[in-house]
C-alpha cells in the first residue's frame, strides 16, 4: 500500500475556466495499492475536479492536444508522460495553449 | 539499469529520485527541462538564452527598426504579446553593446465591448494590465475598441512611405547612436496613467450592433481584426510611432496562413504573415515573435514568471471546433503540431517564401487598395480565379448583397436625411450597370456598393453581413469619397491625355 499523496495542481492559459476559474488546487490522492501515475491522476481529476466539458481537457486517456503539461517545472515528455509515477509534494501544471497569442 | 532500480525503490515508497534525468543538448551538463523538438532538449538556462537570442536575431537580421526609432508594441494581454513585451524589457536592460536601441511604447486595445464583456470585467482586465505596463516604465495607452467609431477616414488610406533608408545608413545610424546616446530612457509620460478610459454606453451599443450585423463567426472575427488593425495604425500615427510590433507566434501565424488561404486571401499572404508588413505606407508592422512556437512561449512565460491574462475572445463561449474557419484551422494545426511537429514549421516556412509580384507600389492609386485591409486589390485578375467563380455563383443564386443607403451615410455625418427608400429595394444584381438602371428613375442617391472597393476576401466578409450601415463612419465616408473620385475620373477621362485606357 502506498500512502496518500499531497500534490499541487495548477491550471493556466484558460484551462482554469474548466475548473470554476480556480488556478491552483492542493489535493490529496487517496492511498491505493499501486503507485499513482499521471494517467490515473487524469481520471481522478475528471471525477473530482472537472466540472464541465471534459472533452476540452482530456482526449482518450491523455490530455487534449494543445494542453502542455509540466511536472515539477519540467516538460512531462522528459518525465515519462502518462507513466510518470507521482511523488508526494509533486507540482503538476496544465496550460492550455489554445487561443493564445 | 540504474533507473530500473530507482523505479523499483519508488514503488516501495522510499527514495525521492527524479525518474528520468536527460542532459541538456546545449551545455551538456544541466538536467533538461524543455523539449523543443524531439531530441532537442534544453535546460532552463539554455532555453532562456535560446529564446532571447531568437527574438533578437529575428529583429536584427531584418534590420527594419532603426536606432532611436519609436516602436509601438501591440500588447493584447495574451501569452505571446506579453512575452514580447518581456523580451523588449530584457533587451533594454542589457549592457550597451547588446542593448536594443529603439524607444518602446505599449498599446492595449480593449475589445471587451465587441465580445460582450461587462463593464466590470473590462475594468478588471484593464487594471491588471495597467499594473504590468506601469512596471515597465514605458509610455502606454489603454484604448477601448469603441474609439474606432471616431476614426478619421485617412486611416484607411495608405500614407506615403518615408524615404527609403538604405542598409548602409543603418550601420551609420547604429554607430551614431552608440556614440551619442547610450542611456536612452523612454519618453516622458504625458498621460495620466491612473485613469482608465471611460466608455460611453451608446458607443458600446453601436459597436455591438456592428458585430451582430456580421452573420457568421468567421465574418465577425475578420471584422474585429480589421477594426483592431485600423485603431492600432491610428494610435501609432497620432502618437508619433513609425513601427508597430505585433506578438504573433509561429503557431498563430501558421493558423493565420491556413485561415487566410481558405478565406481567399492568397494574394495577401506574404503581408498577412511575413516578418514585416508595409501596406499602410508610413507605419510598418513587424512580427519578432514569428520564430517562437506557442509551446516555447508558454514554457518561457511559466518558467520565467511572465504575467499574461486569459482574455475571452469572440468564440470563447462557442467551444466547438467548428464554430468558425479560424477555430477549425487552429484545432487542425494544434493536432498537427502534436502528431507531426515538423509540418507546422513547414507551413510557416512557406510563408517566408511567398512574395507578391511587383504589382503593389506604395505610392499607388488609392482606388486600387482594398477599403478594409488595404492590400492591393486582387479583383482585377484572370477569368479562372476564385473571385470569378464566386461572382458567377452569386449571379446564379441571386445572393443579396448588403448595401447602404447613401442618405444614411449622410445622416451619420450629421447632414439632413433625405427620404430615399429605393436604395434598399434595389436588389443586388451583379455589376453596377444593372443597378444603375433600376434605381436611377428618381434623382435619388444610388445605393452604395462597397464591392468594387474591396479585395476578394473582404468582399466575402461583407457579404456575410446583414447590412453595412453599422460600419463606422470613417469607412463609409471614405468609400463614398472613392466612389466620387472614380465617377469624376470617368467623367473627365476623355479629356485626359493619358487616361490609361488605350487599347
Ligand atoms: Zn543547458
Ligand atoms: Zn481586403
Amino acid at each position: 500500500m502506498a500512502a496518500p499523496l499531497a500534490i499541487h495542481l495548477e491550471f493556466g492559459g484558460g484551462a482554469e475556466l474548466l475548473f470554476s476559474g480556480v488556478k491552483e488546487h492542493h489535493v490529496t490522492l487517496p492511498s491505493q495499492s499501486e503507485p499513482w501515475d499521471v494517467k490515473q491522476l487524469l481520471v481522478w481529476i475528471q471525477r473530482n475536479l472537472l466540472k464541465e466539458r471534459p472533452e476540452l481537457f482530456v482526449q482518450g486517456d491523455s490530455v487534449r492536444p494543445g494542453i502542455l503539461v509540466l511536472i515539477n517545472d519540467a516538460d512531462w515528455e522528459l518525465m515519462g508522460q502518462l507513466d510518470y509515477k507521482l511523488q508526494d509534494q509533486d507540482n503538476v501544471v496544465f496550460i492550455s495553449t489554445l487561443h493564445g497569442g | 539499469m540504474c533507473q530500473a532500480e530507482e523505479e523499483y525503490s519508488d514503488e516501495l515508497g522510499s527514495a525521492h529520485v527524479p525518474s528520468v534525468s536527460k542532459k541538456c543538448v546545449k551545455c551538456k551538463e544541466a538536467t533538461a527541462a524543455v523539449v523543443i523538438r524531439a531530441g532537442d532538449v534544453y535546460c532552463r538556462a539554455c532555453f532562456k538564452e535560446y529564446y532571447i537570442h531568437k527574438f533578437r536575431a529575428t529583429l536584427g537580421k531584418n534590420r527594419v527598426i532603426f536606432p532611436g526609432e519609436k516602436v509601438l508594441l501591440a500588447v493584447s494581454g495574451g501569452p505571446s504579446s506579453c512575452s514580447m513585451l518581456h523580451q523588449v524589457q530584457e533587451g533594454l536592460s542589457q549592457s550597451v553593446h547588446k542593448k536594443l536601441r529603439f524607444l518602446p511604447g505599449i498599446v492595449y486595445i480593449d475589445e471587451g465591448g465587441a465580445v460582450g464583456r461587462s463593464v466590470e470585467e473590462r475594468l478588471r482586465t484593464m487594471a491588471e494590465l495597467q499594473a504590468v505596463f506601469k512596471a515597465t516604465g514605458f509610455q502606454f495607452y489603454i484604448v477601448p475598441l469603441e474609439e474606432v467609431l471616431d476614426l478619421p477616414g485617412s486611416v484607411v488610406v495608405s500614407a506615403l512611405a518615408p524615404p527609403e533608408r538604405a542598409n548602409s545608413t543603418y550601420k551609420a545610424e547604429v554607430d551614431h547612436f552608440m556614440h551619442s546616446n547610450c542611456s536612452t530612457r523612454s519618453a516622458p509620460q504625458d498621460q495620466d496613467h491612473e485613469a482608465l478610459p471611460e466608455v460611453q454606453e451608446s458607443a458600446t451599443q453601436m459597436l455591438q450592433q456592428l458585430m451582430l450585423s456580421a452573420k457568421t463567426l468567421t465574418a465577425r472575427q475578420n471584422l474585429l481584426n480589421t477594426l483592431r488593425q485600423h485603431l492600432l495604425v491610428h494610435m501609432a500615427r497620432t502618437r508619433g510611432y513609425s513601427k508597430l510590433m505585433l506578438g504573433d507566434s509561429r503557431t498563430r501565424l501558421a493558423v493565420k496562413l491556413l485561415t487566410s488561404l481558405s478565406l481567399g486571401r492568397g494574394a495577401q499572404l506574404a503581408q498577412d504573415t511575413g516578418f514585416s508588413d508595409s501596406r499602410y505606407g508610413d507605419i510598418i508592422s513587424v512580427r519578432p515573435m514569428r520564430d517562437h512556437s506557442a509551446k516555447e512561449v508558454f514554457y518561457y512565460n511559466h518558467l520565467f514568471h511572465v504575467t499574461f491574462l486569459f482574455i475571452p475572445s469572440l468564440d470563447t463561449k462557442q467551444m466547438t471546433d467548428k464554430a468558425s474557419v479560424q477555430r477549425l484551422t487552429e484545432s487542425f494545426v494544434t493536432k498537427l503540431q502534436e502528431e507531426f511537429p515538423s509540418t507546422v514549421s513547414t507551413i510557416y516556412r512557406t510563408s517566408e517564401k511567398l512574395q507578391t509580384a511587383g504589382r503593389c507600389s506604395s505610392t499607388g492609386d488609392q482606388c486600387e487598395r482594398c477599403l478594409l485591409c488595404l492590400c492591393t486589390l486582387d479583383t482585377a485578375v484572370d477569368d479562372a480565379s476564385a473571385f470569378q467563380a464566386t461572382l458567377i455563383s452569386e449571379q446564379l443564386s441571386q445572393t443579396a448583397w448588403p448595401r447602404v443607403d447613401r442618405s444614411k451615410v449622410a445622416k451619420h455625418q450629421g447632414k439632413p436625411e433625405s427620404t430615399s427608400f429605393t436604395a434598399q429595394y434595389c436588389s443586388a444584381k451583379a455589376g453596377a450597370q444593372d443597378c444603375g438602371g433600376c434605381c436611377s428613375f428618381a434623382k435619388e442617391p444610388e445605393p452604395m456598393d462597397l464591392r468594387s472597393l474591396l479585395c476578394y476576401s473582404c468582399q466575402l466578409t461583407i457579404r456575410d453581413m446583414s447590412s453595412i450601415e453599422h460600419l463606422p463612419p470613417y469607412i463609409l465616408s471614405e468609400a463614398q469619397r472613392r466612389h466620387r473620385r472614380c465617377e469624376m475620373r470617368e467623367e473627365i477621362s476623355e479629356f485626359l491625355l493619358d487616361s490609361g485606357k488605350d487599347d
